[in-house]
């Protein structure tokens, strides 16, 4: 979706700011630290993953979007999939009360204390083989679609129509428009080099090229 | 729940602080987490998982030939037998900087960073100013962190659209000749594994 958070290339954000590295807390307050828990724990319980996390985030009104901090994104995003999934009721959520338990499939799956360490040390892959062989190889020129779809799509706007090479085939990995309707297809996925000039034109900083990583679906040959 | 820290007994909650209090709870009383769970989750990232891994992992491609070229070419299995796996590493890649190249790694759509080795990303990383000025501009970035590149030296930039995850190799400072890898490790910073500096210069830090 062309939503607030597809930012690249955006103007009026101002200067980055950064906190000096070496004073830089992990996390600024402890409510923080309770969302970025809760948001991991909560993930192992299987109805979603990370596409669909990152797709509740994006749904947002773009000015709420873009007015909050990082985790009461990730607060908002977590509050609309425990709904959207059955987890919780709208009315619970208002009333902070519980209504109804959830089944023991769900509760069989709730992450303990001595799960932790190994919940860490495995993540989910994405890789996922497919029958067909890559459409590109490396050195290809493609362009990047002009497509605008309303779902999640890890295509930013900035690259759409815009013409670049196959830098490396990175094998077939799930396709993030159909994993964040739960659907879950492989596709053939690409580092593709765009040189700045092709994306910023007369503003383009000198010397310089954008590496992005597309999938098949999101580029055509030339 | 969560510990209180000394300036909550001088102001009222927010009302934020209230709503992520009043979510834990809906959520212990239903069942669906674990407290204890989730402060080892918030301990690891906290103490555990952080740029000091990554550090031992350049130091270590700087240190040793065979290691390095393994780092280049498969990135997820060298950064593994290191010890460092697991959730946002699942799939690597090292990008080696040299004095005509300079990478700058950024996730424009979100914040997609590689947590074994970095951790959990600094604010700034976040922030929707760098994540719309790291791919048009960066050489305006990289000057805001003090970073300024001739015109000879290529940049790349590496936006993190899909699960693969980005990793800087910084240069390795001249005058560190003979320096142990826990001394070399001492010189990378976060910001220079994330592209946005260079590697600290023997210089400036007193030899371990």
């Amino acid at each position: 979706m062309n939503g607030a958070h597809d930012v690249g290339g955006m103007h009026g954000f101002g200067r980055i700011n950064a906190e000096p590295e070496a004073h830089e807390p992990v996390f600024h307050a402890d409510w923080e630290k309770r969302v970025f828990g809760l948001a991991l724990a909560t993930r192992d319980l299987g109805k979603w993953n990370g596409d669909m996390s990152r797709f509740a985030r994006e749904r947002q009104h773009p000015v709420d979007y873009l007015r909050h901090t990082y985790y009461e994104n990730w607060l908002a995003g977590l509050q609309t999939l425990l709904v959207e999934m059955g987890l919780v009721t709208a009315a619970e959520l208002a009333s902070a009360n519980a209504a109804q338990f959830v089944g023991e499939d769900v509760r069989g799956r709730v992450l303990k204390a001595t799960q932790v360490a190994q919940a860490l040390a495995r993540g989910p892959s994405a890789a996922m083989p497919v029958d067909v062989p890559p459409r590109f190889r490396p050195g290809d020129q493609v362009r990047a679609r002009n497509r605008h779809p309303s779902g999640h799509t890890r295509e930013p706007r900035y690259v759409r129509g815009r013409l670049g090479a196959i830098h490396e085939h990175h094998g077939a990995h799930l396709f993030p428009d159909l994993s964040a309707e739960g659907v879950r297809v492989g596709q053939h996925l690409y580092s593709v080099r765009f040189e700045a000039a092709e994306l910023w034109g007369e503003n383009a900083n000198g010397n310089s090229a954008v590496y992005v990583d597309l999938w098949e679906d999101y580029l055509e040959a030339v | 729940l969560s510990g209180h820290h000394h300036h909550e007994h001088t102001e009222p909650p927010s009302d934020l602080v209230l709503r992520v209090q009043a979510l834990e709870s809906l959520l212990i009383e239903k069942g669906l987490v674990d407290p204890a769970a989730i402060d080892l989750l918030i301990d690891a990232y906290e103490t555990k998982i952080g740029p000091r891994n990554g550090a031992k992992v350049v130091a270590r491609a700087w240190s040793d030939p065979a290691f390095q070229k393994s780092l280049l070419q498969t990135a997820t299995a060298a950064i593994a037998s290191l010890g460092y796996a697991g959730r946002q590493a699942e799939h690597m890649k090292v990008v080696e900087n040299s004095p005509k190249i300079h990478n700058l790694v950024v996730c424009t759509l979100c914040s997609c960073y590689p947590w074994p080795v970095l951790g959990l990303p600094p604010v700034w990383y976040k922030s929707p100013a760098y994540r719309a000025r790291a791919v048009a501009d960066p050489r305006g970035v990289l000057a805001e962190f003090g970073t300024d590149l001739s015109e000879d030296v290529e940049i790349r930039v590496w936006d993190s659209t899909s699960e693969v995850r980005y990793l800087v190799l910084p240069e390795r400072p001249a005058g560190t000749e003979g320096w142990s890898e826990e001394q070399l490790a001492a010189l990378v910073t976060r910001n220079s594994m994330i592209g946005v500096e260079k590697a600290r210069s023997p210089k400036t830090v007193e030899r371990p």
